[in-house]
């Protein structure tokens, strides 16, 4: 065979080390596949096992205020009420995310619009180290200095569902406005133009066009600011008051999911009632992020369309 | 007829330490359209966007000389801006309708100055899409996005709503170059059709739209006007040997 025909027939380096790469990425993507789908199914069995072999009840589950899975009812059935826990996490969740909205739009809209100068030069670094912060730390100030405020103004304890919601409106801060000033900054800038060439002020092209033009991305900064808050364990669990009881008011002690699994998790036995009812609890915590997700990737998907 | 409704005085502009524009003076007469010609980077988009003052958006820029619309100074500290833009419109070379439905761009520049009255507003709509030539085109669908409209449509769209806020001049920016040649023809018809009620200037890179459309022609080159006066004498009998070179396709 002569050289030319020998040196096309065979595999040049450059394409083995092409074929070498594109195994490497997919063997590493399909770990991660993998570890996804296992953590799911790990889950979705231990979170089923209370209605399975203990019998408990889904209904139970969602509407009934009473949790203490060691114990049965009249009709043998674990007591697993976690109607209190869900109420909490979405009322600490929703408060501060209606909370921190504003506040976050405020400083995107300063950072994109009026000020895009010392918008980059102090506000970024500032909601950046915020982000940094360690969660415990966020509970300890919480502890410190919000329970007790709460305590002042509004009476009782001043651990609640008050206390956990500011807490988690300085966490998810930077999340929702980091990510508002991107759906800003992705307002082309030819619609600026265009309003203000038709006499519009700064303000009205702000409010009326890029609020506008960016609304999908903005929605999705306030979904994974409430799925950061859905999800945050640590710091809630540090102010909130970890009573599982339905919150009557604002100020008085109740509990998140998050909260209930990370305190009782390590004193229950493996495969016990007390045990399953817990992995309930992971389980519709992960169903929730997921439902997070889905409506971030909805919401993104017909801001593309426009 | 002769009457000049915008007058330009000795502008430069500077963009940092560059000199984009090297002393410009002309005129604008009512009712007339008025091309401004040359090759990329020459200016004219530069000079355009001086006549509304878009250029105050940019950073570092500084502009000397004297711009009268109707004998007043729009340079002058006391201009509201916003009171100049209604009154110079401005359409940009890709066409750049808001994300909305073509009604809500056509009654846009109504709404923020203040006009609520549905019955105003719908009339709006219609004269002015049926100025911009559009209205049969789109009379069924003003409650869809006119993102949705193709490109020639959605510039006409773009003009309708200049139109609505009834400016007296209207700029264009090269409003046909990201168009189609059948698309871009019916805006020039359009644009035909309008100037007996507005003023226009016009940018364009395409010297038969210059020739086709304009009364007067403004050549500029390297940021000095080189050349203006009638079209017809700009492109037959050019006086500068730069114009003849550039409109004869030597360069640019």
């Amino acid at each position: 065979m002569d050289p030319i025909a020998k040196s096309l027939k065979s595999t040049s380096v450059s394409a083995k080390i092409e074929r070498r790469g594109k195994l490497i990425t997919q063997l590493c993507t399909m770990v991660i596949v993998l570890l996804v789908i296992a953590i799911f199914a790990f889950i979705a069995s231990k979170g089923v096992a209370i209605f399975g072999q203990d019998h408990g009840s889904v209904l139970d589950f969602f509407t009934k205020t009473t949790w203490n899975p060691d114990k049965q009812d009249a009709y043998h059935r674990p007591l697993i009420g976690a109607l209190p826990m869900i109420v909490g996490s979405f009322a600490v969740t929703l408060l501060s995310v209606i909370v921190a909205t504003p506040f976050a739009l405020a400083a995107a809209i300063f950072m994109v619009e009026i000020s895009p100068k010392s918008g980059k030069k102090f506000l970024q670094p500032v909601i950046e180290l915020l982000v940094g912060i360690p969660s415990v730390v966020y509970g300890f100030i919480g502890l410190v200095v919000i329970v007790p405020s709460v305590q002042k103004i509004a009476g009782g304890s001043g651990f609640g569902i008050l206390a956990g919601s500011l807490v988690l409106f300085v966490m998810i801060l930077p999340t929702i406005t980091s990510m508002s000033v991107d759906a800003l900054k992705a307002v082309p800038r030819y619609y600026r133009e265009a309003s203000l060439a038709l006499g519009a002020t700064r303000w009205q092209t702000t409010y009326k066009v890029v609020l506008r033009a960016g609304a999908p991305g903005i929605m999705t900064a306030v979904i994974f600011g409430m799925s950061r808050a859905f999800g945050e364990a640590l710091a809630v669990q540090m102010v909130i008051g970890n009573a599982i009881l339905m919150p009557t008011n604002l100020a008085s002690p109740a509990t998140t999911l998050t909260s209930i699994l990370t305190m009782n998790v390590g004193n229950t036995i493996m495969g016990t009632t007390a045990n399953n009812a817990l992995w309930t609890l992971a389980l519709l915590l992960l169903l929730m992020s997921l439902i997070f997700n889905i409506i971030i990737k909805y919401l993104a998907k017909r801001g593309e369309l426009k | 007829m002769t009457q000049e409704v915008i007058t330009a005085q000795d502008v430069h502009l500077f963009y940092g330490k560059k000199e984009a524009l090297k002393g410009i003076s002309l005129d604008v007469r009512q009712h007339e359209i008025m091309a401004m010609i040359g090759p990329s980077g020459c200016g004219k988009s530069t000079f355009l966007r001086c006549l509304n003052r878009m250029n105050d958006l940019i950073n570092d820029v500084t502009i000397t000389g004297n711009i009268t619309l109707e004998g007043q100074n729009i340079y002058a500290p006391a201009t509201d801006t916003v009171k100049l833009r209604k009154k110079v419109g401005m359409v940009f070379q890709q066409p750049n309708p808001f994300p909305f439905s073509i009604y809500d761009n056509v009654v846009y520049g109504l709404k923020i100055a203040g006009v609520k009255d549905r019955q105003v507003l719908d009339e709006a709509v219609e004269t002015s899409l049926r100025a911009a030539a559009v209205w049969d085109d789109v009379k069924d669908k003003l409650d869809q996005s006119a993102l949705a409209l193709s490109g020639g449509q959605q510039q006409r769209v773009c003009i309708a709503r200049v139109l609505a806020v009834k400016p007296e001049v209207i700029l264009l920016d090269e409003p046909t170059s990201a168009l189609d040649p059948i698309s871009a023809t019916q805006v020039e018809n359009m644009l035909l059709e309008l100037c007996s009620q507005y003023t226009m200037v016009i940018v364009t890179h395409s010297m038969q739209q210059a020739s086709r459309i304009s009364d007067r022609t403004a050549f500029f080159y390297q940021g000095d006007l080189i050349e203006m006066g009638k079209t017809k004498d700009i492109f037959l009998n050019p006086k500068n040997k730069k114009t003849e070179d550039y409109i004869s396709g030597r360069f640019g």
